[in-house]
């Protein structure tokens, strides 16, 4: 097998022994900002605006279950299992499938919707991104297959930035086989560098914060 | 320098639909990289250059030691890891295991490191389908072509150019505006998603402590890879591994600013093995390939080693002279610009293509604007010592030898300078850059002849910097 003959090669190369020690790897950098709630929830939105993202604040979450109905307006919509989402009670209005276990039946419905709706674990504000961790209560492709990604997010779930999160959350791989960060709709530029939105994943992205 | 590499910058300099696309791309690549980066906008940038290349130094200098750990944690959420040593052991692999599954359809998404070793060729060699997702990467698979740039592979085709291609091999209208463009390969490249059975993505980072592979890119199209199909293979080269996941805060930041300008791109992914009991969706087997293919050459120089620090960002493209003129394409591999002028040689041994240490200004634009501070500049003078120390033992530049031994005589030997300085004073024509035209034609031949075609000299003062210095 080439691994020992690699490990080989490569130790030879930098004068090191099996299982040698190793020194300290510099120091961990990140610095995490003091910002006010209002004033991430601005960043938040303006951020996601500039990337043609749609933003959304509302008070409650009866107000979030009501913006999120006026958005579906007959469109089909497949929610995720998100305890959040039941409690808004968006997961039942009209026109949304939820409470998929099964990855067949999830595949189908994500990919024929014309909506996913997600919550999200965390959100950044100082780039508008949006955090998801893979579990039971959120499929991957939900916020991937359909055209448009309605996120409803809670406030209390915002944090700084890319440093906070690490703080926050120093081992992913401890939570979930997957994190994504999401910033804006899926995009491209590859053919003249003109900007194309709706690739692959989302063309439309929504986040409501609510709070 | 050889005919084929000559003849390339040439057919490139020649076309000028292609100069202005490259010019035109680059340029605004490069506008969007400083926007970025200014102080205004990220103000502790130069620390983070600072710490990205301390991380990146420790890494190469512990690279067996972070392997091991990122194998120990791969394996331990449930994956597995292969190491390969070159292209066919990483086709082996992948053909071994798309036989045993029954697999015969794999999508792609966009890695420099699969290029390297043609995969796809490989694969499709031995009757696989193997499609490639980001859409500047379908457009040359479908041109059979090699990327252009690292981060924008289809920079120098037009809308005209991709809608031939789509009507061409897809048997599509044709279609010139870039927004139906990729709806189309939305569209087709969904059905490939839907039914494939096996993901092949690169790997931008991968993280030691966590057993985690991290792609960036835009489109999406990577998270549809490595999560749709059952099993997800990363591509990776053994230098793309970091210790600590709370370091992909420095690169995050880092590398879509330098690439595109971007704050973040649309998506990081974070994937560390197979879908866990509980999670719905993701694959149901996870691999990662760390291939050598030549990096562990580039380890015993402690000042070259560092050429293994690249993120490929491709901000030292854009802001390169010389690779905004002779393009993509004339550099003779996968890798172009300043990183493949310094990583080809390295990687393919300097004789692959001895004038590439030497298609640079040395102006250091590509070692200013390098988001880990590979000095690139100091490596491509360290490969031309390398190259000419290579011709030297062959016996092919005795002429050159012999030449800068004379010029070394000179430099070191005062009054042979100055009164080598005052013949060719008074040998020179008057008047302005007429030195070079002077020559007669028929000493112009071999080397001398393209040496002499674009360069000239201005007149020489009347009194020499010595002499003025004496009656000071």
């Amino acid at each position: 097998m080439s691994r020992d003959n690699i490990l080989h090669k490569v130790r030879t190369a930098l004068g090191r022994s099996p299982s040698q020690a190793v020194a300290p790897p510099p120091p961990v950098r990140l610095r995490v900002p003091e910002v006010s709630m209002e004033d991430r929830i601005a960043s938040m939105m303006s951020h996601l605006n500039e990337l043609n993202g749609k933003t959304m604040r509302v008070p409650t979450m009866d107000a979030a279950r009501e913006f999120a109905a006026g958005i579906l307006a007959g469109k089909t919509a497949l929610a995720s299992n998100s305890p959040y989402l039941a409690e808004c009670g968006i997961s039942t209005l009209p026109g949304v499938a939820t409470g998929i276990t099964d990855l067949g039946e999830l595949r189908q419905a994500a990919a024929t919707v014309d909506i996913g709706i997600t919550s999200a674990d965390y959100a950044l504000s100082d780039t508008g991104t949006l955090v998801m961790l893979s579990s039971p209560a959120e499929a991957r492709l939900i916020s991937l297959l359909p055209f448009h990604h309605l996120a409803i997010v809670p406030r209390e779930r915002i944090l700084t930035s890319l440093d906070e999160l690490f703080t926050v959350l120093p081992h992913p791989a401890e939570q979930s086989s997957s994190m994504v960060l999401i910033t804006g709709p899926s995009r491209t530029a590859d053919i003249e560098l003109v900007l194309v939105r709706g690739v692959h994943g989302p063309g439309f992205i929504t986040v409501v914060i609510v709070g | 320098m050889s005919v084929e590499f000559d003849q390339k910058i040439h057919t490139t300099l020649e076309d000028a639909n292609l100069q202005l696309a490259i010019y035109t791309a680059t340029g605004r690549l490069k506008q969007k990289r400083v926007e970025a980066v200014a102080a205004d906008s990220l103000p502790d940038y130069q620390e983070l250059r600072t710490q990205a290349n301390a991380i990146k130094k420790h890494a190469i200098e512990n690279l067996d030691h972070y392997l091991e750990e990122f194998e120990r944690n791969v394996e331990a959420r449930g994956g597995k890891v292969i190491y390969c040593k070159d292209a066919t052991e990483v086709s082996d692999f992948v053909l071994d295991l798309a036989k045993e599954r029954g697999s015969k359809l794999i999508v792609k998404s966009k890695s420099m490191t699969t290029e390297e070793v043609d995969l796809n060729e490989r694969l499709e060699h031995h009757g696989l389908e193997s499609v490639e997702t980001d859409l500047g990467e379908y457009i040359l698979q479908l041109a059979h072509e090699k990327p252009y740039h690292i981060v924008a592979p289809a920079l120098h085709k037009t809308r005209y150019d991709v809608a031939e291609i789509f009507t061409r091999e897809l048997h599509v209208p044709n279609e010139t505006e870039p927004e139906k463009i990729t709806l189309t390969a939305r569209a087709v490249l969904r059905e490939k998603f839907l039914h494939a059975d096996i993901g092949i993505s690169g790997a931008n980072f991968l993280v030691a402590d966590s057993g985690a592979v991290t792609i960036i890119e835009n489109e999406g199209n990577a998270r549809l890879t490595t999560t749709a199909p059952k099993i997800h293979i990363a591509i990776a080269g053994i230098e793309k591994v970091i210790p600590r996941a709370q370091d992909l805060a420095v690169f995050l930041k880092l590398l879509a600013r330098s690439a595109t300008g971007q704050n973040l791109s649309v998506y990081a992914s974070f994937l560390s093995g197979p879908r866990r009991p509980g999670e719905i969706d993701g694959p149901e087997e996870f691999y990662v390939v760390l291939l050598d293919n030549g990096r562990t050459k580039l380890l015993p120089d402690r000042s070259k080693r560092q050429s293994l620090y690249c993120i490929r960002c491709g901000a030292c493209l854009n802001t390169c002279p010389v690779y905004r003129k002779i393009g993509g394409h004339s550099f003779p591999w996968v890798y172009s610009g300043p990183i493949g002028a310094i990583i080809t040689p390295q990687f393919m041994g300097v004789s692959h293509e001895p004038g590439l240490p030497f298609a640079s200004s040395l102006c250091g634009a590509c070692g200013e604007v390098c988001p880990v501070k590979i000095d690139i500049p100091k490596v491509l003078l360290d490969l031309r010592s390398d190259v000419k120390k290579s011709e030297a033992r062959e016996g092919l530049n005795r002429l050159e030898l012999f030449a800068f031994r004379i010029f070394a005589w000179v430099m070191t030997h005062p009054q042979a300078y100055e009164i080598g300085g005052k013949i060719a004073a008074s040998l020179a024509p008057s008047g302005e850059g007429k030195w070079i035209s002077s020559v007669p034609a028929f000493m112009r031949i071999g080397p001398l002849k393209a040496w002499l075609s674009v360069r000239d000299l201005p007149p020489s003062p009347p009194k020499s910097f010595r002499e003025l210095w004496r009656r000071r």
